[in-house]
Parts: structure tokens; C-alpha cells; sequence
């Protein structure tokens, strides 16, 4: 949220003395100052809090694990000359066509409305140009993007919104969307502020109202339809087209395995960190559990099924570095998409528009009001001056850049293990620093042979 | 948006004047799904298909994408008709779940009952359902029109966005729930009406849609025996004080 979500007759929190701890005065660890904030915005609107990003708590992450990389027992690959692949195959379990990507990082599914037409070009650009795939949202499939994406993969949710069997047909994969890390159980939101006339036009709704979509899906419930849902999409599509199943980690054990017995070719979890344009606060905080957690339940569920790299897992939710990637895939992933990095890497939050941000109440590192369209980077937005900020050529450069890094970085860690392959990263590479990590990780505390629950 | 069928140009059996030419059998006694599908996806403009011992099977004759006949001799499983873009489907039975899901165009007729989220998303074309329809019928539909001869069951057009919904028997509880632009047409009772969905006035221009859509769907029931109902447009803007009606 940000000061400005408060009407304006609310006190300014920043109107303080400035020295706090020169009075002595003892901050409240229960009702800290964002939590005041909180309350008082709560009671001066009636309206609870919605916003973009992911948790923004504090959760055991992959900053608690740690790579042990090769000495005596196990050989280092030579950076720069010897071989580390980062290829990965998605969806050749039942389809005739499926995705081969350059490196494993893929690009999470982000709507145009939430995004402006020249991010989702620019997330097009970035990733063709690294061999990756990028993923349409909930809003249908733009020219824009299937232009610019070499791997598009068109995301199945219960709206239906623009969802159309000829778009369906072009897909290079399809996502079908139970839930997502932010919102397990959650259905879509896309304020009033963001229906543009196309964005309107392409959800079959009126300009400029609140749009809500459904959080089941409208033609069926459960595992057992699932089946017969994937079978449809698979005969419209000839077999042709690999189909993924996306959840919100709740229960990632369960539905992983009832994934793979639907009959899905590749499932993505994604954990509480990942991303949102728009949802309510307390849901983001609250709801579904943290992507180290996830990682370890979804892959038991594929070895106990004999799956395991043959139905793909792709992880997401709070990707940032090479580090991470490597370390979900250590954990048995097969790939990952990112979101928010993604957005970052395109200019989101970028300091240069500090004074903007500080005029809409938030900061350079902190703006999170996806939902209110007035994004000053142009990219959540649907207002034609602030999205003409965005250069998508420039834009996809940068993002095409990052992606570069995350993949140079996990391959720097691979081969300091002694991997040919991100593929060829296993839990026994890892190691935690804390018991909390080493608990939902399912690796030993560092320095130990413990593993809490095991 | 939608293009009607005059009725006359609609035949629900084999063998009369509305094939161009003598239907390929395929008999799903002997034949996968599979080959269905591929050979109606293959299939070109004016070809005509019959489906015999369909066994309720799923999926039948889903992603048609050409100005084809398809008839299907008995009962279909779920999705019969999914996506369907292009040509007539008949189903001389009754449809499982999520009939004509995300019909985009053409026609699909069934002559008993559907199951529930009958036409669910369609964004165009006709859906004519001469029995009842079950739970959600026209959920989220964006611009299909369906047209129901017997009864429909509870949260039919839950969040419709676009398109018309005549129904010539009566309507279950919570009736087009969180309604949009759609518009219903109810000839017998209503259970009870979903958030933000009102009776509304029958106006000239809503007679005559009506009277367009039964005559496409073959019927002879009056238009002016139907109430209409749509949205109230109170949910369109969250506002605090509607906060119990979420």
C-alpha cells in the first residue's frame, strides 16, 4: 500500500520527530509502524488493502541454503571451457511437439491489462532472444506478444477470458491455472482504472469497471474432470501441444500427484513469494506456503510416481539470482519462470523515477500498486503516456540481459559441483543454515548429518 | 456478434434434405475419439458426419473448425462440442458436462438433456438444448446465445458477460449471480435471483430478439409469455456498503 490508498484528512506518518531513538522510544515488534498504517488505512476506507508483488514477509528462502561445491571427492568443470549445458525439454510426456529451451529460466504468466502492451513485448523480445518461453495471463493472447515470442505459452484460467481455440492452436504450450503462489484459492482482479477500451474489448467486459473472475474454473472440479479437461484440450490441439498444470503451493504433495494423474505433461508450483497485479493483502501474506517448502514436496509426489524428469517441474515464486535458480533445480526442478524479477529487469521500481513514486506515496523499491494503473516505469499500466516510457526494444535488451546472467550464474555454480548440466544438481549438492530451511528443504543442517523430520 | 440459423436450414436427423451429401459413418463401437476428432479437423467445408454408438464417451467432435454436419446418435460425455467454431453439431441424446464449452461460432443442438456449465464462456453461436440443462448453464458466457426448452438449474449464468440465455421452463436458485451485460429470458419461474441480478422490463427490442432466437431455435413458444432479467450494475464498482452482498 502506499500513504496516498489513506484519504488525505489522515495524518502523514512521516510528520514524526525526527529523533526517534534519541527519546528512547520502543518500536512495537506486534503492531509496528506498517501495521499502524494498516489499521488506520483500514478504518478511514472500510476497504481492504490490494496490491501487487508477492509476500512480503520474512520466509526461509534459498538465501538459507548454500551450495557445497567439489574438492577432494568430486571434481570442479573449468569455467569457460568445459561444457555446462542448460537446455531443458518441457512436455514430451504425451506431446508431439514439445518446448526445447535454451535455458531453463523461463517467464512467468503476466495478462495484458495488468501489463501494458510494450512489457509483454518487451518480456516477448527478452526471452526469444535468450530461447526461453514467456507465458499470456489472465486477458487472452495479444498479436504483440505471439509476434514477438518464439515460445509462447497460453494460459488456461477459470475467466476464460479472450480464450479462443484458433489462439489455442498457436500456443507452443498450454498452463492450465488452478492457483497461483500469491493467491492459492484466489480468483483474478483487474480494477476498473486498468479496463481500457482494449483490455474491455478483449475481456467481453465494460470500459472502467471492476473486473472479477472466478477463482474455479466454470466447466469443472477436481481431479477427475481435470482428466477429462486435459483430454479435450489435447484432442482440439491433436496432441500436438504440451499442457501444463499450475498450482498455488498449498498442498504442492497432493497437487503434484493429482497433476500427473490428470494427465499433465509439466506442473509449476509457485511458492507465496511469487507475484500478483492485484490482490488483497491479507490474502498474499497469509495464504499458501513458501517456495523452499514446496520444491521438495512436489518432486516426492513425481519420484514416487516414477516421473520424475519426465513430467517437468518448473518452480517459481522469489527467483532473483543464478544462486536460486540453481538451487531450486538442485531440489529437482526442472526449470523456473520468473515474474517479478522479470519486471524489475524491464524497469520496474527503477530509481530514476523516485520522484514519481514519492508523489504517488511510495518509494523506488517499495511500489507495489500494481492495481492502480499508474505505474510510472510504464509497464503496469494501461495509460497510453506512461506506457510509452517503456521502450519494449530496450526493455526486452535489459530483460534478455538478465536472464543471460541467471543463466551464467547457475552454470558457475554447476560446474564449482561438478556438473555437465544444471540437470545433473541434487539436494546432495546443498546444504542449510538454518533448521527451518534444512526442515523444508530436506537437506542437512550445514556442518551436520541432520535433517529435522527425517 | 452471433449469426442465427433459420431453423429450416437445421435438420436434427440423418438422411433428410439438410446434408449435401450422404454422411460419413463412424462408429465409436470401432473407432477411438481420436479419429473423430482428426477427421472432423481435417475435414473441408459442406462435408457431413454421423456418429454412431458414441457411449457417452468425452470430448466428441470437439475444435470443429469448418462449415461441416456433424451428427451424433445417442448420448455424449462430457465437453460434446468443445470450442466449436464452425458448422452444426446435433447430439440426438442427451450431453454431459460443459457442452459446447467456449462455442465461438455455428450451432449446437441437443435433444434431450445437458448436464451442468452447459455453454460455459461461449463468446458466440447458438446452443439449443431442447430438454433441460443442469447447474451453471452459461456460466461466465460471453456472447453465445442458448436457448433452453425445458428447466435450468441453480447459479445458471453466474457471471455472464455477454449474449443472450432463453429459458422456456422454469430457473433454479441464484439466478445469473454477479451478472454483467447478458440477458435472460425466463418463461416459468425463478427460484430466487443471484447478487446483482434484477427483473428488468420487456421492452419492443427485447420481443423481437426473443422472438428471433425461438424461431432459430424451432420453437413456437410467444415471447411475450418471458420475463427479462439482468444486472443491476451495483456490483460493477466495489463500494463498501455493498460489502454484504459479496
Amino acid at each position: 500500500m502506499t500513504i496516498t490508498s489513506v484519504p488525505a484528512a489522515a495524518p502523514a506518518y512521516n510528520a514524526q520527530p525526527q529523533n526517534i531513538a534519541e527519546l528512547g522510544l520502543r518500536e512495537s515488534a506486534t503492531f509496528d509502524r506498517a501495521t499502524i498504517a494498516d489499521i488506520q488505512r483500514a478504518a478511514a476506507t472500510g476497504v481492504y488493502d490490494i496490491r501487487g508483488w508477492g509476500a512480503k514477509r520474512k520466509v526461509p528462502h534459498f538465501d538459507d541454503l548454500l551450495f557445497l561445491g567439489a574438492s577432494m571427492s568430486r571434481y570442479p568443470l573449468e569455467g569457460y571451457r568445459e561444457k555446462c549445458d542448460t537446455d531443458v525439454v518441457l512436455g514430451d510426456r504425451h506431446a508431439s511437439k514439445p518446448l526445447h529451451l535454451q535455458t531453463p529460466v523461463t517467464i512467468a504468466g503476466m495478462s495484458f491489462g495488468a501489463l501494458s502492451a510494450n512489457a509483454k513485448e518487451a518480456l516477448g523480445r527478452g526471452a526469444s532472444e535468450v530461447g526461453t518461453s514467456t507465458t499470456t495471463g489472465d486477458g487472452g493472447m495479444t498479436p504483440e506478444e505471439r509476434g514477438q515470442s518464439k515460445h509462447l505459452v497460453y494460459q488456461y484460467l477459470p475467466s476464460r477470458y479472450g480464450m479462443n481455440p484458433d489462439d489455442l492452436r498457436k500456443a507452443d504450450a498450454i498452463e492450465i491455472v488452478l492457483g497461483q503462489g500469491a493467491k492459492p484459492g484466489g480468483g483474478g482482479m483487474l480494477l476498473g482504472q486498468k479496463i481500457t477500451e482494449r483490455v474491455a474489448g478483449m475481456r467481453t467486459l465494460p470500459v472502467g469497471i471492476d473486473q472479477r473472475s472466478a477463482s474455479r474454473h466454470p466447466d469443472w472440479t477436481g481431479p477427475d474432470d481435470l482428466e477429462i479437461k486435459i483430454g479435450e484440450l489435447r484432442e482440439i490441439t491433436d496432441w500436438k501441444t504440451p499442457i501444463y498444470v499450475k498450482i498455488g503451493a498449498s498442498r504442492p504433495y497432493y497437487d503434484t500427484a493429482l497433476a500427473v494423474k490428470s494427465g499433465a505433461d509439466v506442473v509449476v508450483v509457485d511458492g507465496m513469494q511469487g507475484g500478483t497485479a492485484a490482490t488483497q493483502q491479507v490474502f498474499i501474506e497469509n495464504v499458501g506456503i513458501p517456495t523452499l517448502a514446496a520444491i521438495p514436496q512436489a518432486v516426492q509426489a513425481l519420484q514416487e510416481l516414477g516421473v520424475h524428469r519426465k513430467v517437468q517441474l518448473i518452480v517459481s515464486g522469489g527467483i532473483r539470482t543464478g544462486a536460486d535458480v540453481a538451487k531450486a533445480m538442485a531440489l529437482g526442478a526442472d526449470a523456473v519462470a520468473i515474474g517479478t524479477a522479470a519486471l524489475i529487469a524491464l524497469g520496474d521500481n527503477d530509481p530514476r523515477y523516485a520522484a514519481e513514486y514519492s508523489a504517488l506515496g511510495s518509494a523506488a523499491g517499495f511500489y507495489d500498486d500494481f492495481q492502480d494503473g499508474r505505474d510510472p516505469a510504464g509497464i503496469t499500466t494501461q495509460d497510453p503516456e506512461l506506457s510509452s516510457r517503456l521502450d519494449p526494444v530496450a526493455a526486452g535488451k535489459r530483460l534478455a540481459n538478465y536472464l543471460r546472467v541467471l543463466t551464467m550464474e547457475a552454470q558457475t555454480i554447476a560446474r564449482a559441483c561438478g556438473k555437465s548440466h544444471l540437470h545433473n544438481l541434487e539436494p546432495e549438492d546443498l546444504v542449510a543454515l538454518t533448521i527451518e530451511a534444512s526442515a523444508m528443504a530436506r537437506v542437512p543442517l550445514a556442518g551436520t548429518s541432520w535433517i529435522p523430520g527425517m | 456478434m452471433v449469426t442465427l440459423t433459420a431453423p429450416e436450414t437445421f435438420s436434427p436427423t440423418i438422411g433428410t434434405a439438410a446434408a449435401a451429401a450422404d454422411p460419413t459413418v463412424l462408429d465409436l463401437a470401432a473407432s477411438p475419439v481420436r479419429e473423430l476428432n482428426q477427421a472432423v479437423h481435417n475435414a473441408v467445408d459442406g462435408e457431413s458426419w454421423a456418429v454412431i454408438n458414441p457411449g457417452g464417451k468425452h470430448s466428441l467432435a470437439v475444435g470443429i473448425n469448418a462449415d461441416i454436419q456433424v451428427t451424433i446418435e445417442g448420448h455424449a460425455g462430457y465437453y460434446a462440442a468443445g470450442m466449436h467454431q464452425k458448422g452444426d453439431v446435433t447430439i440426438n441424446g442427451n450431453a454431459g458436462v460443459g457442452l459446447a464449452e467456449n462455442i465461438m461460432s455455428g450451432r449446437v443442438h441437443v435433444t434431450g438433456d445437458a448436464s451442468q456449465s452447459a455453454a460455459a464462456t461461449g463468446h458466440g453461436g447458438l446452443v439449443v438444448i431442447d430438454g433441460n440443462a443442469g447447474a451453471r448453464c452459461g456460466i461466465s458466457m460471453k456472447g453465445v446465445d442458448i436457448v433452453v426448452g425445458g428447466n435450468i438449474g441453480h447459479m445458471s449464468a453466474f457471471m455472464a458477460q455477454a449474449g443472450r440465455l432463453v429459458v422456456c421452463g422454469d430457473a433454479g436458485d441464484a439466478l445469473g449471480d454477479s451478472i454483467y451485460e447478458a440477458r435472460i429470458y425466463v418463461k416459468g419461474t425463478v427460484a430466487s435471483l443471484g447478487a446483482d441480478c434484477i427483473e428488468k422490463p420487456l421492452k419492443e427490442e427485447h420481443l423481437a430478439e426473443l422472438a428471433e432466437l425461438l424461431a432459430a431455435a424451432g420453437r413456437t413458444d410467444n415471447p411475450a409469455d418471458f420475463k427479462r432479467y439482468g444486472s443491476a450494475r451495483n456490483l460493477y464498482h466495489f463500494h463498501v456498503d455493498n460489502s454484504t452482498s459479496y
